[in-house]
């Protein structure tokens, strides 16, 4: 089977003065849904912005399926961010146009599904959404490209606990976790905990676990918050 | 409605037991098909990944019956089910016998106080069930 391989070699990256990430080896090659989690400025946002071709390393080498990442790495990775992304002036419709025009995969038909059951108003404005809405065509844009990788920045971060819970069942319903890896960054961990398959923990820049969460729930027999316990203090 | 899920066990154990109880209850009956992966996952509020390995772990024990390109069914066997509600019963007696002995009770002792339990609730008395 076709798997999507992101491997990291040696990556470091350093803005100005501060280090944000420390060198590191990390390979990701499992498809499924991968919580990457640690506390704030740990290097969660750096890493997958490094990874989606955002960023370049201050060293070391990032490839996908064994090319090397840059902007164009665009066309195999969707890049869920955490600021909000949308033209204000936009409608709902005109920001789904917008991205079924500046990407070759985009699915008009499920973004326009996903956004009727969710019975968010299509000729509305992006700045009259409430937060939640622009949450979740924020996420919609996302879901509705047909990429094998899926990067989100904190796309809980902020968000009340339906929406969250909303945007969670989202993920489930709408990826094909056979096909695609989604790699969501969280410090929510009790919540996102059902839904994953792999986790990374982070601290201080630094990859410290990176595992499959029911072989922590087997071996260990205790959960990812003690988990993240033990494996961050 | 998502189930609550005890962190500390694997969810594909628990989501087999949620499944055997409504089996056992008849509320999944005999032949019935199960919702697919996708749906259970949504309900449920977990990975797809992990449904798919509790209907792959039920399948291997005979419970459910995978037929290709229809989904997944609860088997057409009765003496499965039966063997089923069997065993989930001798589970729960093990647990609670456990308990009991912990706290210093005797076995007959422990039958007396079944049988007094179970009239006091005939007699409507106390609804804890």
């Amino acid at each position: 089977m076709h798997e999507p391989t992101i491997t990291l070699t040696n990556v470091s990256k350093k803005y100005v003065r501060q280090q944000a990430l420390a060198p590191l080896d990390l390979s990701l090659d499992h498809n499924g849904i991968v919580g990457l989690i640690g506390p704030n400025g740990s290097g969660k946002s750096t890493l997958l912005k490094l990874m989606a071709g955002l960023a370049q390393p201050t060293t070391g080498s990032i490839t996908l399926a064994g090319k090397k990442i840059t902007r164009r790495a665009s066309e195999h990775i969707a890049f869920l961010a955490e600021i909000d992304s949308l033209y204000s002036s936009h409608t709902v419709k005109e920001a789904i146009q917008f991205f079924d025009g500046a990407t070759t995969d985009f699915s008009r038909e499920k973004a326009e599904e996903m956004l009727d059951k969710l019975k968010v108003d299509l000729h509305q404005k992006i700045r009259r959404l409430s937060k939640g809405n622009r949450a979740r065509v924020k996420l919609v844009l996302t879901l509705s490209r047909n990429v094998p990788i899926l990067l989100m920045d904190e796309p809980l971060s902020g968000l009340d606990p339906l929406v969250r819970e909303d945007i969670l069942k989202m993920i489930v319903s709408y990826v094909d976790v056979e096909k695609q890896m989604v790699i969501l960054s969280t410090h929510e961990v009790s919540e996102v905990e059902p839904f994953l398959d792999y986790v990374i923990f982070m601290k201080s820049g630094s990859v410290l676990l990176n595992e499959k969460v029911e072989t922590l729930r087997e071996e260990r027999r205790i959960n990812l918050v003690e988990v993240m316990r033990e494996v961050l203090q | 409605m998502s189930l609550h899920f005890d962190h500390n066990r694997p969810i594909y154990i628990q989501l087999m037991e949620h499944f055997y109880r409504k089996i056992c209850r008849n509320e999944l009956k005999a032949g019935d098909k199960l919702p697919s992966v996708r749906e259970t996952a949504v309900e449920a509020g977990v990975n797809p990944n992990t449904v798919s390995r509790t209907y792959m772990e039920m399948e291997r024990e005979a419970v459910v019956v995978s037929k290709r390109g229809q989904g997944t069914f609860v088997t057409e066997d009765q003496s499965v089910i039966q063997q089923l509600k069997e065993t989930t019963a001798e589970q729960q007696m093990d647990v609670f016998l456990t308990t009991m002995k912990q706290i210093g009770f005797s076995e007959k002792e422990i039958l007396d106080l079944i049988q007094k339990r179970l009239s006091a609730l005939e007699n409507g008395g106390d609804s804890n069930a």
